[in-house]
């Protein structure tokens, strides 16, 4: 990124850097959230529907999961996707794969544990028509995730805020690379740490403005989907 | 079935990030904050690209850290700036050859007050001088290249900072940028490398204190990961990119680049005891 | 409407208690509901009429005796369905519950949405197919209630109390419904707590106290001649406690 320039300026010459680094911010960010709804909401969902001995501890355990330390996270999937670590051999170390495997790892249990807590209510209003019906298990649960998509989609943006926040996990298993695995925040975290503050926050405020932007487009589509559907 | 699971994790995430373009010739480099927040990297690295279309990705860490993501196999080349270290790296077999490539000098920075009185003295005195009047002083505490240095000068001024060490000494674990920021938020004494302290641009009140110290010389040295260890390295990549540093070219690119017209490295590939 | 073989009755209860630690629901409860008039069972609140219904329909397992519809025990709920008290509206509109209510019972895409405007007519929900189901009033989820159950074309219909918390105007709507139904053919079990709707629809009534059986009898009989002191007390509105 040029020196001296602030964030507004670049920005406004189309620095391609910068539209790289958001894009790739983007990328990862939401194939972390795509690939964690696709693990979290069904596996919250199962959750909620089927009583097994330990319950309870899963689900604290769950709700406990969603607090793990990215930083942590980080150095557990370095220490794994490193040459000398088990899956070493994929080579994928430092690469923006990394990136998404940690973040997915994180990302997961606030999926699963909402998803578990948003079917749980719903079931308990939908169990005996659904049970009458004669519901089979599989398509209980799809019918329920469907009927409780707008709960869901909030869900989903607590895991996509999770994801764009996220420095620790990221600039470890990224390695920060120019033009590579520089995302905004392990970009915020750089230009900070070379003192120049006014582009870190400028930065910080574009990536606020996106989050937001991706915000109202979800809030967007509920109100659509509220008039066609109620 | 965990490990399928992970697998499986893999995959998708290689494919929902998978570019079109091939990134077979590219190596990773293991190198330090300092050398990049100093900019070098920016400037050089896409003239080595232009030149061999080698996609040089540079991992920044404390000089300690690189040499171990190096001893893990996760870099191609480590390009640090701590002879005795990597001469420890070579004694185990990592590396087969170690080269000179460059220097730089230490400066030690303060406020442009200088409550302890150190300006214009040698580093040895200035540093003795801070310890007795217990004046604040920002260590990296990382074992980077600069943190080593830092510790052998304590050690050349007889002080052994391990042990004397007070509140006045604050040791944060991270990059120099990190330092020169607490420096200059908590008006205290910090011992940087040229090369960041020229690019840092939160200055506040620091000026450089103690300077041209022969004690205060920086050499840089870079080496290939040894083959025999890690067969993944891409070894010829590698050594393209140490020749291009250590040729005439190389050595003319590094010299070239300035900030605000001041010259930040000076090439010495050809110095036998560099 | 055909009535095909007459799966699911009848419907036999062989010394049925459900039971937990600290209440007994049903005890020791013995009885066998055919095929034909509709079948009311009455009783104060906490008598069992809703676990009995419930039970029947398959929802509870009994802690203690066995039940069997048409011969089978544990028969899956193909041919039975139920109206809750308080049925639960899905979180789509008046056409989409059923179109899933069909769905469920595994009716062909083919004939759904016409059947869905011939289940619409028939609890008068006409026009009210675009409608969110949450935004009915109670009378008119009632109805849409009536109409999912009717849906997979039951056998037998369970009722839980229907129109408990309706209005004059939607419980006659409802009791009307009622009537066509069983006139062609479905078997209607209900409970409710009016002795006036016993009169109005019941071809038999049962009356349930503290989870026993205290009475049977056809609804006329019942009514004016109530043979056991229960019943007589009841008839004559008085609380059983």
């Amino acid at each position: 990124m040029h020196e001296n320039a602030s964030a507004l300026q670049l920005i406004r010459a189309g620095d391609p850097a910068l539209f790289a680094t958001v894009r790739l911010s983007l990328i990862v960010s939401l194939s972390a959230l795509a690939i964690s709804a696709a693990l979290g909401i069904p596996f919250g969902a199962s959750i909620a529907l089927t009583h097994f001995r330990g319950r309870e501890s899963v689900i604290v355990l769950l709700n406990a999961l969603m607090g793990l330390p990215p930083v942590v996270v980080g150095l557990a999937v370095y220490l794994l996707l490193s040459r000398s670590g088990l899956l070493g051999t994929l080579g994928i170390l430092f690469t923006p794969a990394a990136m998404v495997i940690a973040q997915t790892i994180l990302v997961t249990p606030i999926l699963a544990a909402l998803a578990r807590q948003t079917i749980e209510d719903l079931w308990a209003e939908y169990s005996d028509e659904l049970t009458a019906m004669n519901v089979g298990p599989l398509s209980r649960v799809t019918t329920l995730i469907w009927d409780g998509r707008f709960s869901l989609v909030v869900a989903l943006l607590a895991g996509f805020g999770r994801a764009a926040a996220e420095v620790g996990a990221i600039i470890i298993v990224g390695g920060n690379i120019n033009g590579f695995t520089r995302t905004m925040t392990t970009t915020i975290a750089l230009e900070t740490s070379k003192g120049d503050l006014a582009l870190a926050l400028g930065l910080g405020a574009v990536l606020i403005a996106i989050v937001i932007v991706i915000n109202g487009l979800a809030w967007l589509a509920r109100r659509v989907g509220e008039r066609i559907a109620g | 079935m965990l490990k399928r699971a992970l697998l499986i994790l893999v995959a998708l995430a290689v494919l929902a990030t998978s570019d079109a373009k091939a990134q077979e010739k590219s190596i990773v480099v293991a190198s330090t904050t300092s050398t990049q927040d100093s900019g070098l990297f920016g400037y050089l690295l896409p003239i080595f690209k232009q030149r061999t279309g080698i996609d040089v990705k540079v991992v920044a860490q404390g000089t300690g850290q690189a040499l171990d993501t190096a001893r893990r196999g996760d870099a191609d080349v480590v390009f640090v700036h701590a002879k005795s270290a990597e001469e420890k790296f070579l004694a185990e077999g990592f590396s087969l050859k170690r080269y000179p490539v460059m220097y730089n000098d230490f400066v030690l920075i303060g406020p442009q007050s200088d409550p302890a009185g150190v300006k214009g003295k040698d580093i040895v005195t200035a540093l003795q001088v801070v310890k007795a009047k217990t004046a604040p002083f920002v260590s990296r505490g990382d074992r980077s290249g600069t943190h080593i240095a830092e510790l052998n000068l304590w050690k050349e001024a007889g002080i052994d900072i391990a042990a004397d060490k007070g509140p006045w000494y604050k040791e944060i674990g991270q990059g120099m940028g990190a330092a020169l920021n607490m420096a200059s938020v908590s008006n205290a004494y910090v011992l940087s490398d040229r090369g960041t302290w020229l690019a840092f641009k939160n200055r506040g009140d620091l000026a450089i204190a103690v300077e041209g110290d022969k004690r205060l010389f920086n050499q840089y040295g870079v080496m290939l990961v040894n083959p025999a260890k890690y067969p993944s390295v891409k070894k010829e990549l590698g050594q393209q990119f140490i020749d291009w540093l250590v040729s005439p070219e190389g050595q003319k690119a590094i010299a070239g680049y300035k900030i605000n017209g001041q010259q930040l490295f000076f090439p010495n590939a050809s110095d036998p005891n560099a | 409407m055909m009535r095909a073989m007459a799966t699911d009755l009848p419907i036999r209860f062989d010394g049925v208690t459900i039971a937990s630690r600290t209440v007994t629901l049903l005890d020791r409860v013995t009885l066998q509901i055919e095929a034909g008039a509709p079948t009311v069972f009455i009783g104060p609140n906490g008598s069992g009429k809703t676990t009995l219904l419930r039970t029947a329909m398959g929802l509870l397992v009994p802690t203690r005796g066995r039940i069997t519809c048409g011969g089978v025990e544990k028969s899956p709920p193909i041919h039975r369905a139920f109206v809750f008290q308080r049925p639960a509206m899905l979180r789509r509109t008046v056409a989409g519950n059923l179109r899933y209510a069909l769905r469920a019972a595994r009716i062909a895409p083919a004939g759904r949405e016409k059947r869905i405007e011939e289940l619409l007519a028939l609890v008068g929900l006409d026009g009210f197919e675009k409608r969110p189901a949450r935004r009915l009033s109670g009378g008119e989820q009632q109805r849409l209630a009536l109409a999912r159950a009717l849906a997979r074309d039951p056998v037998v219909l369970f009722l839980d109390e229907p129109t408990a918390s309706l209005d004059p105007a939607s419980t006659k709507a409802i009791e009307d419904v009622i009537r066509a139904i069983a006139a062609s053919g479905v078997k209607i079990v209900m409970s409710t707590h009016d002795l006036g709707e016993a009169r109005r629809l019941a071809g038999e009534i049962i009356l349930l106290h503290r989870g026993r059986i205290i009475e049977r009898a056809a609804a006329t009989e019942f009514l004016n001649s109530p043979k056991t002191e229960e019943a007589r007390r009841f008839v004559a509105g008085e609380l059983l406690v």
